[in-house]
């Protein structure tokens, strides 16, 4: 469903962010990607929400090429994609519910429908109980699981999730990474970058390894036969 | 749309201090190129007056027949340089001439002052060039004696007209320049302080349009108000200084109105510049 072949990406200042970077992040497939900072992950996810282009090589997401793909397509391909940070970004003055929502309505779901979706999407966060809550007034992880429900509102094929327990302490990552798996077992593919190797070890889940813009490591076998 | 307009009202509820000294700050530049406008305005229309004087006068021979001068101003009439010519007899310019000099009504005989033709150029045709040329025409009548037309008050009048439009534009397009300016920059700090949620916008698949809409709505409604604001300001100004100090004029209604209009279409435009600029670098 996500196919990079062959993937450069310079910057304009500063060397080049990755080199040669080829995989396949199959449909319902939960991967992290790991490394120290600066070693590219940031970069990779962005090339898929196409925050980003690559310089050469080719990413396809969901059967759109980068190389095809018209400005005027981004906004369409990324309803497909849900992308959680590190630092949450909520919108300080909504609540829970109301960020949530901004998701749909900015994307012109109609209103009539905006209510219930929200509503059973922070269920599956659990926090239905915390849905008028103002950002402040809620944990970092409890943040993080409304930053999960945006991502999630539009019904995703695949969740970025670019360092998502980074801000959050030990028993909250955990929650988090939780909730990521329970995501992924309803059908949606997740992608998540940390730098963390131990949780990345103890899952058995499947790891891509960057170093310095290179793809050193991945523990699945590339299956170059399977279309995108 | 609905939302757009929501969003654009929302972020007035929002940040009520930001948007007060946007339209604040929109209302003063335009103030300052409204005074500036009618100053121009009373300056225009103060050298109309005068140029309305602009005038060329062909004295008549003596004992010319009255055909023939009526003929002429008949003839004179059609130049495409002239607004109106006028036939000024013996007698007329006699009892003229008593009227306005009273003290010497006595001095005036009848005979002592010549009929006249009287001819008033049309607006656009009063430079020193074509006034010369319109003289010359009436000198060639046989039965005309001289031609007056204050040849050096007419070309210090016309270069006075001169600067005086090189600096209205010159100080109308820096006036103009500086509004545009600062509107642009007051717009982009308030797309600035919203720039998370144009990035989350983006991220969740919003549309650039749907982004912009309500930008620009907003933009529209402070360049309205700031405009409205400006216009009430500069009649204010209008105002006092016709109490206190000259009687001028104010801008004709369809000019007031092209004001205001301007303030709005300048806050939907830099409004749409700043987050285009916006939507490329995010």
């Amino acid at each position: 469903m996500i196919r990079f072949t062959k993937v450069y990406k310079q910057y304009q200042r500063g060397g080049p962010a990755l080199e040669n970077i080829s995989f396949h992040l199959r449909r319902g497939e939960f991967a992290f990607l790991t490394g120290p900072s600066g070693a590219g992950k940031s970069t990779i996810l962005k090339l898929i929400y196409v925050d980003q282009r690559p310089t050469s090589g080719e990413v396809r997401v969901d059967g759109k090429s980068s190389v095809t793909l018209t400005r005027d397509e981004i906004p369409r391909l990324r309803r497909r994609i849900g992308v959680v940070f590190q630092d949450f970004r909520l919108l300080e003055d909504r609540t829970a519910e109301q960020n949530v929502a901004f998701a749909l309505e900015v994307t012109g779901v109609p209103g009539t429908n905006i209510g219930t979706r929200v509503a059973r999407v922070l269920t599956q966060v659990g926090l239905a109980s915390k849905a008028t809550a103002f950002p402040h007034e809620l944990s970092g992880g409890e943040q993080q699981r409304v930053g999960i429900a945006r991502a999630l509102v539009n019904d995703p094929l695949v969740l970025l999730a670019d360092e998502p327990t980074g801000n959050l302490d030990d028993r909250a990552s955990r929650g988090i990474f939780q909730l990521l798996k329970e995501i992924n077992a309803s059908g949606t593919a997740v992608l998540m970058a940390t730098h963390d190797m131990n949780l990345v070890r103890d899952t058995g889940l499947r790891g891509l390894e960057l170093n310095k813009g290179h793809l050193v490591f991945d523990s699945a076998a590339p299956d170059p036969g399977e279309g995108a | 749309m609905n939302l757009a307009i929501r969003e654009a009202f929302r972020s007035f509820e929002r940040a009520p201090v930001l948007s007060g000294l946007s339209v604040t700050t929109i209302a003063f530049s335009l103030f300052a190129f409204g005074l500036f406008g009618l100053v121009a305005v009373n300056l225009r229309a103060a050298l109309r007056l005068v140029e309305d004087r602009v005038e060329v006068r062909a004295f008549i021979a003596q004992g010319t027949p009255p055909e023939a001068t009526s003929t002429a101003v008949g003839d004179i009439a059609i130049f495409p340089e002239v607004e109106t010519v006028r036939l000024v007899t013996e007698t007329q310019a006699l009892e003229r001439a008593r009227r306005e000099l009273g003290e010497f009504e006595d001095v005036f005989e009848a005979g002592i002052l010549p009929a006249s033709i009287e001819v008033r150029m049309r607006p656009g045709f009063r430079d020193p060039g074509t006034v010369r040329t319109v003289a010359g025409r009436l000198e060639m009548y046989d039965f005309v004696d001289d031609v007056r037309y204050g040849e050096e008050w007419v070309e210090k009048l016309y270069r006075l007209r001169n600067i005086a439009t090189a600096a209205g534009i010159m100080l109308g397009v820096t006036f103009a320049l500086v509004a545009v300016i600062i509107i642009g920059s007051t717009i982009r700090m308030a797309v600035l302080a919203r720039s998370r949620e144009i990035h989350i916008m983006r991220l969740v698949g919003a549309t650039d349009g749907f982004i912009r809409a309500p930008f620009l709505i907003e933009g529209l409604i402070k360049g309205l108000l700031g405009g409205i604001l400006a216009l009430g300001l500069t009649y204010l100004a209008y105002h006092t200084v016709g109490r206190y100090v000259l009687q001028t004029t104010f801008f004709e209604e369809w000019l007031a109105l092209a004001g205001v209009a301007a303030g709005a279409a300048l806050g939907v435009v830099a409004s749409a510049v700043s987050v285009g600029r916006h939507l490329k670098k995010v």
